[in-house]
């Protein structure tokens, strides 16, 4: 699994997540796996009514989300037509993933959702204790005898990925098993996962293998395809876990075009510090001497 | 309409209560009353260099626990000096405030007691020097999230916490001290409301679209109460700033004001932070096709 010669100098590979969005079955062994593995607690049992998805979003208590997205058919066939997956209808491997494929019915999008152990991670850049870190896998993991649950962390994500957990006072989220990777171990999810949607591996490979799959898909006339995370020229400087989307990523309920919000912060600072000056002003012209 | 996935927010809201918001207002005030404190030392204004660091000293003592009290592990607070970051305003703000408080606390303390004259007066200096980066980072603080009417309001919101916190400190000195000291209290009282709702209103007018947190709803209605509080009290010290009961009257009105702003901006993140549309609608005019 580790690669001697990772990349910007670093000794191992950096290691992440490809979900394959195209083979996900919705069946949310990874929801069940990251539970088990990770002991995170019950997230509540409540019905959403939102498709199969009664787990609603990543959270303190949530580290994989299978989304359910239930779209409307682009064609307008007559009702009672066989869905043009159906058999005779000359069925092929991507038939059921394009959007404008003919019959009616429901195009049916699933996509487990994760950390996206981002290239620049403003949750970690915010983070006053330094509990948040960048480990030896170039992974974003909380450590938890350190944070005092300051919660600065959650609005700087911008995927709304990282949360507090109440009772305990600090944050959590997907580790991407710090614990496993350490023990040469695939992460829970990916392992459990039945049709590889969830693909573990360094992160040069994942994008290889990432770009052959989306040529396959495109071929073979699934145009909505797009990766979701790979470009390292994007707003967080790619994402560690990175996606095949077969839709808009808003769809799914991802940002986007996520910037990492401590791009900006020189610019904030300037203009702190020209309000303070200001500020002095204002104190400095109030005490002048009035004639 | 935007598409979303059921509606739900994409960002998470923030998990601060009520404390911090009442943080931004005490620290606010702690920081520009330092100011002022020193402009009054410096300019030999004895009664004023009192009640300007008796204000100081109070701001910072209040937001102390209100700062523990908001942490989900209080007992951790001193994790806050384990590193210094400037990538996270939080470890500025909190490396701020570990030199401030002392120096605020210290020059009062000093002053009340009569001991230690010159390293109360260098205390004031240095609180009074670091005053102004107290009353603004907090600007920072909510600006550098994911939030988009927090952090598209990045280049306004210091400017509108400078002016909050003039206004604060101007009017509890305007209201605590004699008149014939007081002068540039009011001044100070005055510029900081104009500031205050001057930088609301460039905010509002930039945000576009964004702004709709600031102009409706809650933080919307707290935003107007915080204007009107502000304009009358800044109105108040100007005209009748010099006779006692109304001097009080202009300052109470001032400090509602500069406290309301602090839990309109706020209120306004929450709100933000749950609309799908205010995140996805910017990126996707910046999304590469």
């Amino acid at each position: 699994m580790r690669h001697p010669a990772g990349a910007k100098g670093s000794l191992m590979a950096r290691m992440g997540f490809f979900t394959d969005t195209s083979v996900c079955i919705g069946c949310k062994a990874c929801e069940v796996a990251c539970k088990e593995w990770n002991d995170v607690p019950d997230d509540g049992l409540d019905f959403l009514a939102m498709s199969y998805d009664n787990t609603g979003a990543l959270g303190a208590d949530t580290w994989r989300h299978v989304a359910f997205v239930e779209r409307p058919r682009g064609g307008s066939a007559p009702p009672g037509s066989p869905p043009a997956n159906g058999p005779g209808a000359g069925w092929s491997p991507a038939a059921d993933l394009l959007p404008d494929a003919g019959g009616a019915g429901v195009r049916w999008l699933m996509s487990s959702d994760v950390c996206k152990h981002c290239t620049h991670a403003a949750c970690l850049d915010v983070c006053p204790t330094g509990a948040l870190f960048r480990t030896e896998f170039d992974t974003v993991v909380v450590q938890q005898d350190v944070c005092n649950g300051c919660g600065y962390c959650v609005p700087a994500c911008p995927f709304g990925v990282i949360d507090k957990r109440e009772a305990d006072g600090r944050v959590w989220k997907c580790t991407l098993c710090y614990d496993r990777l350490k023990a040469d171990l695939t992460p829970a999810c990916a392992k459990a996962c039945p049709t590889e949607s969830i693909q573990f591996g360094p992160l040069e490979e994942l994008r290889e293998r990432a770009s052959g799959r989306l040529g396959v898909l495109r071929e073979a006339g699934v145009a909505e395809a797009r990766l979701y995370g790979a470009d390292e020229d994007d707003g967080v400087g790619g994402f560690g876990a990175f996606f095949l989307l077969l839709d808009e990523p808003e769809i799914y309920g991802l940002p986007p075009a996520p910037v990492v919000t401590t791009r900006d912060l020189p610019g904030m600072w300037r203009a702190a510090a020209g309000a303070a000056l200001a500020l002095a002003g204002a104190v400095a012209v109030a005490v002048l001497p009035r004639r | 309409m935007t598409d979303s996935y059921y509606g739900r927010p994409i960002l998470k809201a923030p998990v601060w209560k009520w404390y911090i918001p009442a943080y931004f207002f005490t620290g606010g005030l702690a920081g520009a009353s330092s100011a002022l404190g020193l402009a009054a030392q410096l300019t030999g204004n004895r009664r004023l260099r009192r009640t300007a660091l008796g204000a100081a000293a109070a701001g910072v003592a209040v937001s102390g626990p209100l700062l523990v009290i908001d942490l989900g592990r209080p007992g951790r607070f001193l994790n806050m000096l384990r590193v210094a970051k400037p990538t996270s305003p939080m470890s500025v703000g909190s490396w701020l405030l570990a030199a401030f408080a002392p120096a605020a606390i210290g020059a009062a303390a000093s002053d009340v007691t009569g001991r230690a004259p010159r390293l109360g007066r260098a205390a004031a200096a240095g609180a009074g020097v670091l005053g102004p980066a107290v009353a603004t980072y907090t600007a920072v603080l909510v600006a550098d999230t994911a939030i988009p009417a927090w952090h598209e309001a990045h280049q306004q919101l210091p400017f509108l916490f400078a002016g909050s916190s003039m206004a604060g400190a101007g009017g509890v000195a305007l209201a605590s001290t004699p008149a014939a000291a007081a002068g540039p209290a009011r001044r100070l009282a005055v510029i900081g409301a104009a500031l205050e709702v001057g930088a609301s209103r460039v905010m509002d007018r930039r945000l576009g679209e964004l702004a709709g947190p600031y102009e409706e709803g809650r933080a919307g209605r707290l935003a107007k109460a915080a204007e009107a509080c502000s304009l009358s009290g800044a109105l108040l010290a100007a005209v009748a700033g010099r006779r006692r009961p109304t001097a009080i009257a202009a300052g109470t009105l001032l400090c509602a004001g500069s406290l309301l702003t602090r839990f309109s901006v706020f209120r306004a993140g929450f709100e933000s932070a749950a609309d799908p549309a205010a995140t996805v609608g910017p990126q996707r005019l910046r999304r590469p096709r």
